[in-house]
């Protein structure tokens, strides 16, 4: 038996050398792709996870322009009790949300009897926004979690605060802060822990229980200044953020403005640009692997083509239908560039275990000994292969349909 | 009954403005069964009339007919279907397929081509190898024959889709005289076996005295047909 794919076999075999160096090309580059896309593909995850579970949560609802002043934390900018029903009904209608966590923030006076400094406080109900931000409380890297996260009465501080003013656990710190209308009020707080610093938004901030921050506040009502929102998908960020843009959307103000804003993390954090420039390099990557597999698999068979005119003569002249013969020179293209892909991600495969093996760790922002894991998901393999073969195709094509629209006569005289 | 029938042929090659009239008008009918031979000076025109036979090339004038079917108007695509059922060839430089064995190059046209079934194709294949006296040598390659051998191979491929007419351009002008007439003996015992017309080419007269009809052709002319006494 035998037939199309035996002849284009047997014809890849004929040029040993040249279609191992070929398939090899195309293994190297399947293989940078695949090690870059896992590598860069499992940092990105793991940046972009650091920077919502640690602290930002996945999308954040504000009243309208909160959030272009949110370097001075206005209290003038807060949702009222009714608005922030609003939001929580809409947040119950939305699938796909998995916490979500009403927050105060606010600038204060903190003193330790002996020194005064700034504070930028983060108050929370401790255990929703600990089912929000989940490594938040992993961050207290000194003392302990209580009631889920910060207990009444206590306060985790930043650990460079608790540096600088040497401030420990158990010790009793005063923070002073000044509400909306201006009357300054004082309260005592025992430090519970201390937060390590993370980069971004909020990562320096020090955490209270959302009741003592209305106490000191003189808040009569339960207004808030954000609710943080976790989604149980990180790839349905855009989808949720756009169906609470559009549950709330429709709510207006007295001068028919609207009230609310609603911002995925990529707005409000400046690493998003790095997860875009990893998306950008990662395609790329992807553009050059494609350049590689068209050059060398339509180089070799364009030679193919050029080197075997006086048989492709015989068998036109023997009376080989033309589809045939197009059938012949693509397979053996697209023989090419399966085989580049099984190696490539054969390799691949072995090179991640090799990296995952090996433990390697990197650093980010200020938290260091980051696991590199490096991890491949069978779409991203489906992905790849599937340019290579698409691109073997489109690369043997054109040599392919040359060969089939051949005039044996012509051919058949070539020297 | 003639196989082949040829009015008036004329083919006039033109490149660029230069007109080459290959073949100026020829006339003359092939019965089937022929053991024929076009012979002649090089230059002359034989493969040109061979190609326009074997719908490889197409007239420029006159009427040309193979098996009862007008070859002229062909388009390419007509012409390669008709060649698929029709014509056999031998080509001067054998052109087996390197890659495939003797076998696989004798069941070529079978699978890729006729499309047979495999019981078939295994019947037909031994018998023919039998004929060629190959049967001991079915899985060498070609690069591992002599030129003989090969053509005996090539003799096979041409012949295994049963075709009425097989064509073979200077069949002979590769191998030494011996094996030149082993070759010619060779397609004439198939003649012979299947009745099939072989037409071929020749400027060898040694090889040339072997076929039962001849047309001597000079400057594209037909100026003489010879026709052997017992075949008249
Ligand atoms: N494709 C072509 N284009 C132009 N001229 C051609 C072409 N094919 C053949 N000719 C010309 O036609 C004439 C006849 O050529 P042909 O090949 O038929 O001769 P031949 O008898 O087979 O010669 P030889 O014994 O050398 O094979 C020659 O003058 C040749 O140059
Ligand atoms: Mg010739």
């Amino acid at each position: 038996m035998f037939s199309v794919l035996k002849i284009a076999t047997r014809n890849l075999m004929r040029y040993r050398r040249r279609t191992l160096l070929t398939a090899l090309l195309i293994t190297v580059g399947v293989m940078a792709v695949l090690l870059f896309v896992s590598v860069s593909g499992s940092f990105k995850a793991m940046m972009v996870g650091q920077i919502t579970d640690s602290m930002l949560g996945h999308v954040q609802v504000h009243r309208k322009g909160y959030v272009a002043s949110i370097d001075s934390l206005p209290l003038n900018l807060n949702l009222k009790p009714g608005a922030v029903a609003k939001v929580e009904k809409a947040l119950k209608d939305i699938p796909g949300v998995a916490a979500s966590s009403p927050r105060v923030k606010f600038g204060a006076m903190f003193s330790n009897f002996t020194e005064t400094t700034n504070i930028r406080l983060n108050a929370v109900t401790p255990d929703r926004e600990a089912a929000t931000v989940p490594l938040l409380p992993k961050r207290i890297s000194e003392g302990t979690v209580e009631e889920g996260l910060v207990a009444k009465g206590k306060i985790l501080i930043p650990a460079l605060l608790a540096k600088g003013m040497k401030v420990g656990i158990g010790d009793t710190v005063v923070l002073v802060a000044t509400n909306r209308d201006g009357s300054v009020n004082g309260r005592t707080f025992v430090v519970q822990g201390v937060l390590d610093a993370i980069s971004g938004p909020g990562g320096r901030d020090g955490t209270i229980h959302i009741d003592d921050a209305r106490t000191l506040l003189r808040m009569s009502e339960g207004e808030i200044s954000e609710i943080a929102v976790r989604v149980s998908d990180v790839g349905a960020v855009n989808r949720v953020t756009a169906a609470l843009e559009t549950a709330l959307g429709g709510e207006t103000n007295q001068q028919g403005k609207p009230v609310f804003e609603v911002h995925g993390w990529e707005k409000l954090s400046p690493f998003a640009s790095i997860a875009r420039m990893i998306d950008l390099l990662t395609l790329f990557v992807q553009v050059i692997l494609v350049a590689i597999v068209l050059v060398s698999v339509m180089n070799v068979m364009m030679m193919a083509v050029f080197e075997r005119i006086r048989e492709i003569g015989t068998i036109a002249a023997i009376g080989t239908p033309p589809g045939t013969i197009l059938a012949l020179f693509l397979t053996e293209g697209v023989l090419l560039g399966i085989v580049g892909a099984v190696i490539g991600t054969a390799a691949s495969l072995i090179a991640i275990a090799g990296i995952n093996a090996a433990q390697l760790t990197f650093q980010f922002g200020q938290q260091d000994n980051l696991p590199l894991h490096a991890a491949t998901n069978p779409g991203s393999i489906a992905l790849i292969s599937a340019i290579v073969i698409g691109v073997a195709v489109f690369g043997s094509l054109q040599p392919a349909w040359r060969a089939s629209r051949m005039d044996p006569n012509t051919a058949l005289r070539h020297v | 009954m003639s196989i082949i029938t040829a009015r008036a042929v004329k083919k006039t090659y033109v490149a660029g403005d230069v007109e080459v009239e290959a073949i100026r008008g020829v006339d003359f009918d092939i019965p089937a069964g022929s053991f024929a031979a076009f012979v002649g000076p090089s230059g002359s025109g034989k493969s040109t009339l061979l190609n326009m036979i074997g719908c490889l090339d197409r007239p420029t004038g006159g009427t040309l007919e193979v098996a009862g079917t007008d070859v002229g108007g062909f388009t390419p695509k007509q012409a390669a279907a008709f060649r698929a059922t029709t014509i056999g060839f031998i080509f001067q430089d054998f052109n087996l397929l390197p890659v495939l064995t003797v076998y696989e190059n004798i069941e070529y046209p079978l699978v890729m081509v006729q499309k047979r079934p495999a019981d078939e194709r295994r019947k037909r294949i031994a018998a023919l190898l039998e004929d060629i006296g190959m049967a001991d040598q079915a899985g060498k390659l070609p690069s591992q024959l002599s030129g003989g051998q090969k053509q005996r191979v090539a003799v096979a491929r041409a012949l295994v889709g049963s075709p009425q007419v097989v064509l073979a351009d200077e069949p002979t002008a590769n191998l030494d005289t011996a094996t030149a007439h082993r070759i010619i003996d060779l397609m004439r015992r198939m003649r012979d076996e299947f009745g099939t017309t072989f037409i071929f080419s020749t400027h060898d007269p040694k090889v040339m005295a072997e076929a039962e009809t001849t047309f001597e052709l000079e400057d594209g002319r037909l100026t003489r047909t010879t026709q052997e006494a017992s075949h008249v």
